[in-house]
């Protein structure tokens, strides 16, 4: 298929692999993390971690929006979804993610909860107009990638005044968990480079990461998803760790320009605004780091409508992910990794998403038998 | 969520959808977030194509992709 094969050529992925190892020669190596679960998948998938030189490890990020969602959000779209004359609608990798108790929105489906999986939140619109006598609540989860969407279906509604339809707005900013991980000190995981989310950039640009050369001092290329787009942004980091230059570059041309989606950002400017603070699994409260309707669209707003309440909510206490978020803990390092959660009957976030970086290195890690992760 | 491959612009509904193509399965998206024409191809997240796929870009990635090949020789390997 065109845009994708070509990035798939055996012998361009052997002379970059080729020419990573010549150039990775910093006897102190080079920690890299890929920011986005979607790289984390790609990683895996095409078995490129045990072909890197050992001087090159690679630490997974928390760029997966699933993962990232505390309990305590889990429990109130659980909680959402039974209220009465309500259907509630989510995208199918929420579903089995599991909240308190274990209890998950397929969980609430079988006790009988009206809760349905769709692929856009423009197919929950057509659900409210087809539904002019139930609530509709759609479940927004996401980086900067699903919520221009999401701002798109808000718009639609207000324009064809449908009343109900509401939004349980949960999408998170990718900049300030960037800054939380390079800022955590010893709470949190060395990296040397970073690997730019590609997608998330195609709508944000490259702006937004500046503070990651001019305030820690490292580089970050943002990358594709393909085998030999990866290689070459890895080639890139180790070549700027090298030469000591902390620079953002740009190695995924051909979707991501300088200054993003400028579309999709008014959009969102009108339809969103920033929440002073916001709960991450595994980063705690981050200022600044999410968004919620707008004021001039509140009227859509679930967590107004239908008066969300947050308790005090735990991760299963075997359940790691919070340190494999972080980056701290590669996911086969967990105790209960491919044992007590699989992705069949998950403990923890990381091991449901498709994005996630446990259910990556379950599906074609060591576990599958394709062969060992780092 | 994230996860998007290539899809080519087929169709075109009104000002704001489209018809593309995903590897031969054929799907209505919003074109709403970008220029698109039939013809060019787009990453679509969740219903939404949210950025277009520039051609010279691309070439330009793949000719330094075989320039890279060009410099290495046949006997190179991978060290392990």
């Amino acid at each position: 298929m065109k845009f994708i094969d070509e990035y798939r050529d055996s012998q361009v992925i052997k002379s970059l692999l080729v020419l990573i190892a010549r150039e990775a020669t910093r006897p102190e190596g080079y920690r890299l993390m890929e920011f986005c679960g979607g790289h984390t998948h790609a990683l895996y998938r095409y078995g490129l971690l045990p072909l890197l030189p050992e001087r090159v490890t690679m630490v997974h990020g928390p760029g997966c929006p699933v993962c990232v969602l505390p309990i305590s959000r889990i429990d109130a779209a659980v909680e959402l979804a039974a209220r009465d004359n309500v259907i509630f609608c989510s995208y199918g990798d929420m579903l089995r993610v599991p909240g308190s108790g274990g209890r998950s929105l397929l969980k609430a489906k079988a006790e009988g909860a009206d809760v349905r999986m769709v692929y856009s939140p423009l197919d929950t619109l057509k659900l409210a107009v087809r539904n002019p006598e139930r609530q509709i609540i759609f479940f927004a989860v996401g980086f900067e990638t699903t919520a221009p969407a999401t701002a798109l279906a808000l718009k639609q509604a207000a324009e064809q005044g449908i009343t109900n339809f509401f939004v349980f707005c949960n999408h998170v900013l990718t900049p300030p968990a960037m800054r939380a991980i390079l800022n955590a000190g010893s709470e949190g995981s060395h990296v040397d480079g970073i690997i730019g989310p590609g997608h998330v950039s195609a709508i944000i640009g490259s702006s937004g990461y500046r503070f990651v050369a001019e305030e820690n001092h490292i580089p970050l290329v943002i990358s594709g998803f393909e085998p030999a787009d990866l290689l070459e942004s890895i080639l890139m980091l180790v070549r700027r760790i090298k030469e000591g230059h902390a620079v953002i570059e740009n190695q995924y041309t051909r979707a991501v320009k300088d200054e993003g989606n400028l579309q999709a950002q008014s959009l969102m400017q009108e339809m969103f605004e920033l929440r002073g603070s916001f709960e991450w699994r595994g980063f705690g409260i981050l200022p600044d780091s999410a968004q919620k309707l707008a004021a001039e669209y509140a009227a859509f707003d679930a967590e107004r409508k239908f008066q969300v309440e947050y308790g005090e909510a735990h991760d299963h206490k075997a359940c790691r992910c919070a340190e494999v978020l972080r980056g701290q803990l590669q996911p086969e390092e967990c105790p209960v990794f491919a044992g007590a959660c699989t992705p069949e009957s998950p403990l923890g976030a990381c091991m449901v998403s498709s994005e996630g970086a446990c259910a990556a290195a379950y599906s074609y890690g060591a576990a599958s038998g394709a062969g060992a992760g780092q | 969520m994230c996860l998007a491959i290539p899809a080519r612009v087929i169709a075109l509904h009104g000002e704001e959808m489209g018809t593309v193509d995903l590897g031969g399965v054929e799907r209505k998206v919003s074109l709403a977030l970008v220029d698109a024409e039939v013809g060019d191809y787009v990453i679509v997240h969740v219903g939404v194509a949210i950025s277009c796929l520039d051609e010279e870009e691309a070439k330009r990635t793949l000719a330094m992709f075989y320039e890279l090949n060009d410099q290495l020789s046949e006997s190179d390997e991978i060290p392990k």
